[in-house]
């Protein structure tokens, strides 16, 4: 009888070994996709920038070249990397600042909170998108409407694209519009804390400020450290509305990293050098990501 | 805290919550009303009405001064991403049900990987992508885009994927498998099914990135006949003679509108998979 039983058990095991391998089966059809599409030119990326390389010539060794060049002979390459810090710790902290502030009006329980929620939604759903792009531009132009109405409100009107000064902000602007997709996270992070911490803290006594930083913060600090990650990795990829709605000027003052890796890969066909470029912003975002990991011991809380 | 006290809290939070709304919502109201303005009107004025309304930005806007009218572009749009998100669809399901269903060795540290390419950035690998492409012959067409997506190369929804088939008990599908179900059958008869809502909800959001998507069609497809709309408005400004932005307005928005129709109709499906993904593990 217990003889019988192992044997089933020995069969079975078996038998699942065998129906896991057909996991694998599954899971490769996204192995191939990502050894060929993602990894293979990742290396080859990283390859391609220590060489010369044109779309035309074969990749020809050159050591470091590129980066010295880029570091000392480049003079636009400190001017994008400034164009794109500056543009990533506007919008980052802008828009998760902002969504968070949001979310948490929205938290209390008023009537038509969905409907709000979708509103504000909207200009999300339009990331990216080269309509909105177009719309930031016409707005924004010297004699467009923001102008106008400044005007009329008898405040000096301001050349927004026109100056070095203004052109990266007004396009740091249209990003943080688009906040509605991080304040739907948060949106979703508050509604899973415990009532029971809320109830508990106002039996103590506890103020309002004290409940924020205590229990709200702790609570959704995963989901904003989440959210800085990946806001981070796209903002310092930004390349549509730089593109589209300033070309990188006036004076080179939206230059970012994005459009200067376009430039220069596509329009010169300098792919290596463009490469190397990529591999910066590749670390400063590998570095920025570190240095959050770092502080996230400080202040993300997991509850498992 | 007393009763008065509490009202006008509501009444100040409505009045913030109201003011944004207003703010958020009038680029984009202004933008709807602009196509049906004159060129000129549209400059230089805080009116918000036209001051007769016309259709001819449309009209003018989608004929085109170029070789191709807006159907071409619209037409074109749909080819490149309605294969692209059936094809995410079905690759990226069947990695996740490989994913969360099976116990095969280097799972963990296959999965790490799949997590690890969520922040891999596009910057980075696409120009050796492009030459990639470029020796396939594929530059200039959509394959550039249903290939990736045949082969689940969207991380993001696998992992999405992931997340919502921990969520489906594993007796369901496994119980089957030991009444003599195949493993493909017992995902389509029995996973799929349940698997609905994370299928709608990664669509959506396939749909919106390809749909909006610039940066890569700006550099793999090249030819006037092929481009998406999102080339073809980028195309628009870049002309030399006097810009007819009214027209242009228009287009956009025609471009846009099915994006927000779809928005409306799925609605539930965006907010649940921004927070399906966006939870902790």
């Amino acid at each position: 009888m217990a003889n019988n039983k192992t044997g089933i058990a020995v069969q079975g095991r078996k038998h699942w070994a065998k129906r896991n391998r057909t996991g694998l089966y599954y899971v490769s059809i996204w192995l191939i996709g990502m050894a060929v599409f993602q990894l293979y030119p990742f290396i080859t990326s990283l390859y391609y920038s220590f060489t010369d390389y044109g779309i035309f010539n074969a990749p020809e060794w050159v050591g470091g070249d590129n980066y010295v060049r880029l570091f000392t002979l480049d003079t636009e390459f400190f001017n994008s990397m400034r164009a794109t810090l500056e543009y990533t710790f506007i919008t980052v902290p802008g828009k998760v600042i902002f969504a968070l502030i949001i979310a948490l009006i929205l938290n209390k329980k008023l009537k038509g909170v969905n409907w709000i929620r979708t509103i504000y939604y909207i200009p999300s759903l339009l990331s990216g998108s080269v309509a909105v792009s177009i719309l930031w531009k016409v707005l924004f132009m010297d004699d467009g409407f923001i102008n106008s109405l400044l005007s009329v409100l008898h405040i000096p009107t301001v050349a927004w694209l026109g100056s070095p000064h203004t052109a990266l902000l007004t396009i740091c602007l249209l990003e943080i519009w688009q906040f509605g997709s991080s304040m739907v996270m948060f949106l979703a992070a508050l509604k899973q804390v415990p009532t029971s911490l809320y109830e508990a803290a106002l039996i103590d006594g506890a103020k309002k400020t004290t409940i924020f930083f205590k229990i709200t913060f702790p609570m959704i600090s995963s989901v904003t450290f989440f959210n800085l990650i990946m806001q981070l990795i796209q903002a310092l990829q930004n390349f549509t509305s730089a593109f589209v709605i300033t070309n990188g000027g006036p004076s080179k003052a939206t230059y970012v990293l994005g459009l200067k890796l376009y430039t220069d890969a596509f329009r010169y066909f300098r792919m290596g050098y463009a490469c190397a470029t990529s591999w910066i912003m590749f670390a400063m975002m590998l570095v920025l990501t570190l240095i959050l990991f770092a502080t996230s011991k400080k202040w993300v809380y997991y509850d498992n | 805290m007393t009763a008065k006290q509490r009202e006008i809290k509501t009444i100040v939070a409505y009045a913030v919550i109201i003011v944004v709304g207003i703010v958020m919502l009038f680029p984009l109201f202004w933008m709807i009303l602009a196509c049906f303005k004159t060129n000129n009107e549209i400059f230089g004025s805080l009116k918000l009405f036209p001051s007769s309304w016309s259709f001819d930005a449309f009209v003018k806007g989608w004929q085109t001064t170029g070789t191709y009218t807006y159907a071409r572009y619209f037409a074109n749009t749909f080819e490149l991403v309605v294969p692209t998100v059936i094809f995410t669809l079905i690759s990226c399901s069947l990695v996740a049900y490989g994913f969360a269903r099976f116990d095969f060795r280097g799972k963990n540290v296959l999965f790490m990987v799949l997590i690890a390419t969520l922040m891999l950035p596009n910057s980075v690998i696409i120009i050796p992508r492009y030459s990639l492409f470029n020796k396939l012959g594929w530059l200039d067409t959509y394959l550039t885009y249903w290939v990736p997506a045949l082969f689940a190369c969207y991380p993001f929804f696998v992992f999405m994927m992931v997340q919502f088939l921990r969520g489906i008990p594993r007796d369901l599908d496994e119980s089957a498998y030991m009444d003599g179900c195949g493993s493909l059958r017992c995902f389509g008869q029995i996973l799929l099914p349940l698997l609905k809502p994370a299928l709608f909800s990664a669509s959506l959001f396939q749909f919106l990135w390809t749909w909006n998507d610039f940066f890569n069609t700006n550099i793999y497809i090249n030819s006037n006949s092929k481009f998406p709309m999102s080339l073809a408005l980028r195309m628009s400004i870049d002309v030399t003679s006097a810009i007819q932005w009214n027209q242009i307005m228009a287009m956009g928005l025609v471009s846009i509108l099915p994006l927000v129709i779809l928005f409306f109709a799925g609605q539930r499906y965006f907010v649940e998979g921004i927070a399906t993904t966006g939870m902790k593990n």
